[in-house]
């Protein structure tokens, strides 16, 4: 899918989670079999908002994730529709074993709003900040992933996950982001997007690093190198097809996302391209650490998720084209 | 501390800072100079938000300069978000994903055993972190291994983050589950030095089994715009708001 955009200067800033937490409500009141679960953070993964439309259909599990992650279960096999909030660290890791067999193996409509993931969480430090969560959703047989990239792009996220049937892994992000998207946008699971047109190098991005990708872009312009910008918003089932055809035809590739390199996007870019498209290519990410204390834009600079990082990256894979 | 990093727990440091100063000051045999003396008490901060009253005890304990208390979340700090025993000296565990610090206290009672030492440990939790399947699975182990070289405190101030305890999911009647899992339990006022103490010392000369002293305590203690205010659980304070409260807690000085 194609949708051409140029990156707006002082484009309005909107924290994905906040757009979670409404477009969950906006559900809530289409479709009376939306369910509601937190884990004693509904107010930080705003789940409040619909725990506050729909009193009786939102269920406060405590500090008790496990808990959280089978009820929610229990609610989908007998029909419900549930999506289950914390924080995405929580959500992945304390209840892995629970998404995995109460939810992934029989295959349960549950959806996993994950809020607060990435390096992003700022000052809390590493103890908070997931930066594995995507590795640990995408093993997983039967989950979509899902991990979108601005305002816009989740309500029509969290949209998609309702209507598909299954257990779906939202990941969203606690500080605010660029909106990139109009409203016409026409998000579908499974399809990667191509934001701008190039021919040098192909610049896969998901969530936070989708708007310093386009930055890079401009960057890369400017030093007249054509850069393509691929939103995968989707990274399972991952459209192997788009990635690959781009990679294929600017030769050289980036991925970028707030996640270790292992796993993550750039783990499902290099298998798609090892197996399908062998070009050089370079991962932005955390380089196998955990994050810390910090805010946030000192800790993406930090750790070298900026646009300044994939521009650097980007002209690495070009130089190492065709040796 | 919290206001000067813009953000941070002050409601759970409050409610918990008399029982780390006694903890601290009374209790513990530590020799701040040396961190990783083998014999010294252990103490695990379990409700890991709490790191910033834990940061002021062990400054004022002599572990580091009390003027880095400012640097608090602040990038590369010594003084994580939460607590971070490879970078904090003092820090005994690495916590802050809540409920896990009493199978780590207990892990550390049984190398203690093991060696036949006679270190305690002391272990401190949130009464909404009880919520954690994982404190009782804890709980039925230092039951089952007879660990009295643990004592644990529980911070019962009745306030998690999305409201009262009771409200969001109930993990009362707290007193009688403890006891129902093997344990001595002793319940005291959480911000009376001497009812700590006496605990304490009913701890030490309790054998068999481990001892949870349930500390009734206030969420924001000693600053009247904090107390018993569930919305003062995660946010800093204004610089403002921050000079009211130092002052109604008797306390000036720098970085605090
Ligand atoms: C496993 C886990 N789930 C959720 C959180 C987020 N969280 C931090 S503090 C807190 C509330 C803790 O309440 P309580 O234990 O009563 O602490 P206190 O009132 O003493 O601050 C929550 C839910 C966390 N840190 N770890
Ligand atoms: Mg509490």
């Amino acid at each position: 899918m194609k949708y051409l955009i140029k990156l707006q200067d002082g484009a309005k800033k909107v924290a994905t989670r906040d757009a979670y937490g409404e477009a969950l409500a906006e559900l809530g009141r289409e479709n009376p079999n939306v369910v509601a679960l937190d884990a004693d953070l509904s107010k930080s993964t705003k789940t409040a908002v619909f725990g506050k439309a729909f009193p009786e259909r939102f269920f406060n599990m405590g500090i008790a994730e496990a808990n959280l992650m089978a009820t929610a279960a229990g609610l989908a096999a007998a029909g419900k529709v549930p999506f289950a909030s914390t924080f995405a660290v929580f959500a992945t890791g304390r209840a892995f074993d629970q998404v995995r067999n109460s939810i992934c193996y029989p295959r349960l409509n549950v959806k996993i709003g994950a809020s607060h993931a990435g390096l992003t969480v700022g000052e809390d430090g590493g103890s908070h900040q997931s930066v594995e969560d995507i590795a640990l959703m995408r093993v997983l047989p039967n989950m979509t992933v899902l991990v979108p990239a601005d305002g816009t792009e989740t309500r029509a996220a969290v949209r998609a996950a309702a209507a598909l049937n299954g257990p779906v892994y939202l990941r969203l992000g606690r500080a605010g982001v660029p909106t990139l998207f109009n409203p016409d946008y026409g998000f579908r699971v499974g399809e990667a997007v191509i934001l701008r047109e190039g021919r040098d190098v192909s610049l896969f991005a998901c969530g936070v690093m989708v708007a310093e990708a386009l930055r890079a872009a401009d960057e890369l312009a400017a030093e007249g190198l054509e850069a393509e910008v691929v939103n995968v918003s989707t990274l399972k089932p991952f459209d192997s097809r788009t990635v690959a055809d781009s990679a294929r035809k600017t030769g050289a590739a980036v991925s970028a996302e707030e996640h270790s390199i292992i796993g993550g996007l750039g783990g499902a870019v290099a298998e798609c391209l090892g197996e399908h498209a062998p070009v050089p290519l370079v991962r932005v990410g955390l380089r196998d650490t955990f994050g810390e204390s910090g805010t946030p834009d000192e800790l993406l600079k930090a750790y070298g998720l900026t646009a300044a990082d994939i521009v650097r990256s980007a002209k690495e894979a070009v130089q190492r084209k065709g040796k | 501390m919290t206001a000067a990093a813009k953000s941070g727990h002050p409601g759970g440091s409050l409610s918990a800072a008399d029982i780390l100063s006694a903890l601290y000051f009374r209790v513990m045999r530590v020799d701040p100079a040396r961190p990783d003396w083998p014999d010294r008490d252990r103490f695990v901060l379990s409700k890991g938000h709490g790191a910033p009253a834990l940061y002021a005890a062990l400054a004022e304990r002599g572990y580091f300069p009390v003027e880095e208390l400012k640097t608090l979340r602040r990038l590369h700090s010594r003084l994580q978000g939460h607590p971070d025993m490879r970078k904090t000296p003092g820090v005994e565990a690495s916590t802050g994903s809540l409920g896990q610090g009493l199978s780590m206290a207990n892990g550390m009672a049984l190398a203690g055993r093991l060696d036949g030492r006679d270190w305690r440990v002391y272990v401190l939790l949130g009464d909404g972190e009880c919520e954690e399947g994982q404190v009782w699975e804890a709980a039925m182990a230092a039951a089952h291994y007879r660990l009295d070289s643990v004592t644990a405190f529980l911070d019962h101030n009745g306030l998690q983050i999305d409201g009262p305890i009771e409200k969001v999911m109930s993990p009362n009647p707290l007193p009688e589950k403890w006891r129902a899992f093997g344990w001595h339990v002793v319940e005291i006022d959480g911000h009376d030095f001497a009812q700590i103490l006496e605990a304490v010392e009913e701890a030490k000369k309790t054998k068999g089994r481990p001892t949870m002293i349930v500390a009734r305590t206030i969420k924001g203690r000693g600053v009247s715009f904090m107390e018993n205010e569930a919305n003062w659980h995660g946010q800093a304070p204004s610089p403002e708001q921050a000079e009211q409260a130092l002052r109604e807690l008797g306390k000036g000085g720098a970085g605090r």
